[in-house]
């Protein structure tokens, strides 16, 4: 099963845009990207989900994961989605409140 | 179960594409679930075959997680069965409120809430020699008529004048004189 992770730099924000079905056996490749980019000093963060086909909880936890490790440094890390039914999952778990989920990249970035 | 599929996959991560894939590709048969609803289902399915094969992992077991698919007339009912060591769903801990910044701390969890939500019902039956989850989709009644009617959606219109006079004119022409 196919993941695609791609990193731009859009005004000093790191974009990353997830292609694919994040899951059990994927989601541990968006994790280590998301540390990465931690480490490589990147705390201002845009997961791009436009282009994922399926995510679960696993997916939603490697995010929440991803949130908590850039706001320890003092950045964010925002969502741009705006397919029905991956926002779905974000909303019947409440964290449509926790992340900030944009329609755009332009508007994600600049936020 | 009187089941139409059964699946039994290795309790390995990169096989739960593969029980997503036959689940909804089965559910998607029927014109009574929406596509809205198969998706509900996949992600339910997803949710429960990662908890099996969590749990075989913690119970250090080779066995197969089996998924069974039974295709009824008002429904269709999923049972996903693991060997792990079992859990009682009732004490499972509650994640703290979404505006609660300690809720960063939780990664996990999120699966059964999110069954629980998607599916129109959920029997949890557990015990130390394993788990199974039979959750159910109901499906709406289609009208038999309108069901009829879509088997006759031609992509053409048949002019049915058109037909008779043909006919009748070569009735006519085939008629000895």
């Amino acid at each position: 099963m196919e993941l695609d992770l791609d990193v731009t730099e859009q005004n000093g924000v790191a974009v990353l845009a997830v292609k694919g079905e994040v899951d059990v056996y994927t989601a541990p490749r968006l994790r280590e990207k998301l540390v990465e980019l931690v480490t490589q000093g990147k705390h201002r963060i845009v997961v791009n989900l436009e282009g994922v086909e399926f995510l679960d909880s696993t997916g939603l936890g490697v995010l929440v994961g991803g949130l908590k490790r850039v706001r320890s440094h003092n950045g964010d890390l925002s969502l741009v989605c705006t397919q029905h039914r991956i926002l779905k999952v974000f909303e019947i778990t409440g964290l449509t409140k926790v992340f900030s989920i944009h329609d755009t990249v332009d508007a994600a970035v600049a936020e | 179960m009187d089941s139409a599929i059964e699946l039994e996959i290795p309790a390995r991560p990169e096989y739960v594409a593969l029980a997503r894939l036959v689940v909804s590709s089965l559910a998607s048969t029927r014109r009574d679930l929406t596509d809205d609803r198969v998706d509900d289902l996949k992600v339910a399915v997803s949710e429960a075959c990662t908890n099996a094969i969590e749990a075989h992992h913690s119970a250090d077991s080779n066995d197969s997680v089996v998924i069974r698919c039974a295709e009824l007339d008002d429904r269709i009912e999923i049972e996903i069965e693991d060997r792990g060591r079992g859990f009682d769903p009732d004490t499972l801990p509650q994640h703290p409120p979404v505006t609660d910044p300690d809720r960063l701390n939780f990664e996990r969890g999120l699966g059964l809430p999110l069954i629980r939500t998607l599916v129109d019902d959920v029997l949890i039956d557990s015990s130390g020699n394993g788990t199974k989850v039979t959750m159910s989709m109901r499906c709406l009644a289609v009208d038999p008529r309108a069901a009829r009617d879509d088997d006759l959606d031609f992509d053409f219109e048949l002019d049915l004048d058109a037909v008779m006079e043909g006919s009748d004119r070569r009735g006519a022409e085939e008629l000895p004189s």
